[in-house]
């Protein structure tokens, strides 16, 4: 047993990929705890999509992808409630709109960038395994500079979250908190996209939390919960892709959803 | 207690007020006043315009013409405070009756504030002051309707408001909680604030209001509730329907 949780450490490339799950496994259910009592999966699936562009972009420009990806998850979700506001049209309307034209963006770029070669895999499926020390550093400050905004804009978030007009009557820019979140919604998918990829990076945003909350009744303890089930579930996947040679981002994404279903099976809703 | 504010000495004056809202002038012609201890009942049938009025006075919505006055209320501190419909409210967001309340006071100060003892000392005694001291640890959607509302009620208390507008107040709250939500807007109406409560049916409680406004896109009347209710306004507010609503129930209550 202890070898099966040492002996892979003896590899650099392992002890990179240990960090970054537990960064994802973190990292995504916390926000995601907000992605799931907010009805925001879609918002979470279509930024993860509209990141393309931005990574084609930096393997382009031989900058790290994901330092590229940053800046366009940010750009996305602020789009996404302008589009909606400006043109009249609900929030779901907007992201399927952004979502398809952006991921299709960065299809184009891939296709006519003949020069660079990328493994559409990777992208899509992640590759956790592969995880530069740059990789893990972006991910740690990118870890430090969100779970300082959920801590220093808990009771905002709170409140905006549960009663958006009358936290609007209390402070008209309360609506910054919705921008703010969208901001550290794309950081952590752009975490998440390293270990999972763009499609699975969902399985960290979304299966933890719902597991959490149907565990635990406030959410606070519902965000714990969440990121300990979440790193849990990336730690385990890991280990088992690396014992029984299966691809880590479909290994923790199962890991995750079968937590998912045994706590759904033998628990009562804590949730009238 | 240190919940109670200085005297508040607020008042509220509307002035030949015009809002649009969705394309169309949602109200027009609006005037009155109201001063500080006052509580106010807002009446009129769905989509009268009270929500709109609230909007309006809380800065949310433009107004087209005339002018909306809060004197002596700061804005800004929070000192206007405003219980939701309870269809605006994400219902799924798992936070308790502390919790809730606590958004009031946290809120109040910048958006970086964490809360204090100091504070939850006085979210404690709102909570007890609206009768929900035994339900502090219950998430809000166990509560009754009418609980619901109260904790909402010791938000604005938390967040020392001296301008409370109740939108929809009495939508789900079974008429025994409608009394005890009037009787705690009682106390904060004797300590100089102001009470505005939207409801489309005032037939049990109206005789409880200091004054009654009568709202259907304009003001049809205003002022204490025996003078407001006779049948001709009750027409204006909802149409031949509205006499028979007198003569049946606000009618023999009011007069």
């Amino acid at each position: 047993m202890i070898d099966f949780v040492v002996a892979p450490l003896e590899y650099g490339f392992m002890v990179r990929a240990l960090i970054g799950s537990v960064l994802v496994g973190v990292m995504c259910p916390l926000v995601g705890a907000y992605v799931v009592t907010r009805n925001l999966a879609f918002l979470g699936d279509a930024l993860a999509h509209a990141v393309l562009p931005g990574m084609v972009l930096g393997f382009m420009a031989g900058i790290n992808p994901t330092i590229a990806a940053v800046p366009t998850g940010v750009a996305v979700a602020a789009l996404v409630r302008t589009v909606s506001r400006r043109a009249g049209l609900s929030t779901d309307t907007s992201i399927g709109i952004l979502f398809a034209a952006m991921f299709a963006l960065g299809l184009v770029m891939l296709a006519t960038a003949a020069t660079i070669r990328i493994d559409m895999e990777d992208l899509l499926l992640g590759q956790i395994l592969a995880m530069s020390p740059t990789g893990i550093y972006i991910s740690l400050g990118i870890t430090a500079l969100v779970i300082l905004g959920l801590f220093t804009l808990h009771h905002w978030l709170l409140f905006t979250s549960f009663d958006p007009v009358g936290s609007q009557i209390f402070n008209r820019r309360s609506n910054l908190m919705d921008y703010a979140l969208l901001v550290m919604l794309a950081l952590v998918i752009v975490i998440g996209i390293q270990a999972a990829g763009v499609i699975l990076v969902m399985a960290m945003l979304v299966t933890p939390a719902a597991t959490a909350y149907l565990l635990v009744r406030r959410f606070v303890p519902m965000m714990m919960a969440a990121a300990v089930m979440g790193a849990a579930a990336a730690v385990t996947g890991l280990y088992i892709s690396y014992h029984f040679n299966l691809p880590a981002g479909p290994a923790m994404t199962l890991v995750a959803s079968g937590i998912f279903v045994l706590v759904a099976s033998f628990r009562r809703r804590a949730h009238a | 207690m240190s919940t109670d504010p200085n005297p508040h000495g607020a008042s509220l004056s509307i002035q030949d007020v015009a809002v649009e809202f969705d394309g169309h002038m949602a109200l027009r012609d609006v005037t009155f006043e109201v001063d500080a201890g006052t509580l106010m009942g807002v009446v009129g049938p769905n989509g009268a315009g009270k929500s709109t009025l609230f909007n309006a006075i809380a800065g949310l919505l433009p107004v087209r013409r005339g002018k909306v006055t809060l004197h002596r209320v700061d804005q800004k501190s929070g000192e206007l405070a405003y219980v939701p419909q309870q269809e605006s409210v994400n219902w799924r967001f798992p936070v308790t009756a502390t919790d809730v309340v606590m958004m009031g006071r946290c809120c109040r100060q910048g958006w970086f504030r964490r809360p204090g003892k100091k504070d939850r000392e006085l979210v404690n005694a709102c909570l007890g002051r609206v009768g929900l001291w035994d339900h502090r640890a219950a998430l809000m959607t166990e509560l009754s309707g009418g609980q619901r509302q109260r904790v909402f009620v010791a938000r604005a208390l938390a967040q020392e408001a001296s301008v409370l507008l109740l939108d929809e107040a009495f939508s789900g709250v079974d008429v025994g909680a409608q009394e005890d939500l009037v009787e705690v807007l009682q106390t904060l109406r004797d300590e100089g604030r102001i009470v505005l409560l939207a409801t489309h049916d005032l037939t049990n409680l109206a005789g409880r209001f200091d004054q009654v406004l009568c709202l259907n896109r304009h003001v049809c009347a205003c002022g204490p509730p025996d003078q407001v209710f006779t049948s001709e306004v009750m027409e204006k507010l909802y149409g031949a329907h509205g006499v028979r609503l007198t003569m049946d129930g606000a009618g023999s209550k009011t007069t």
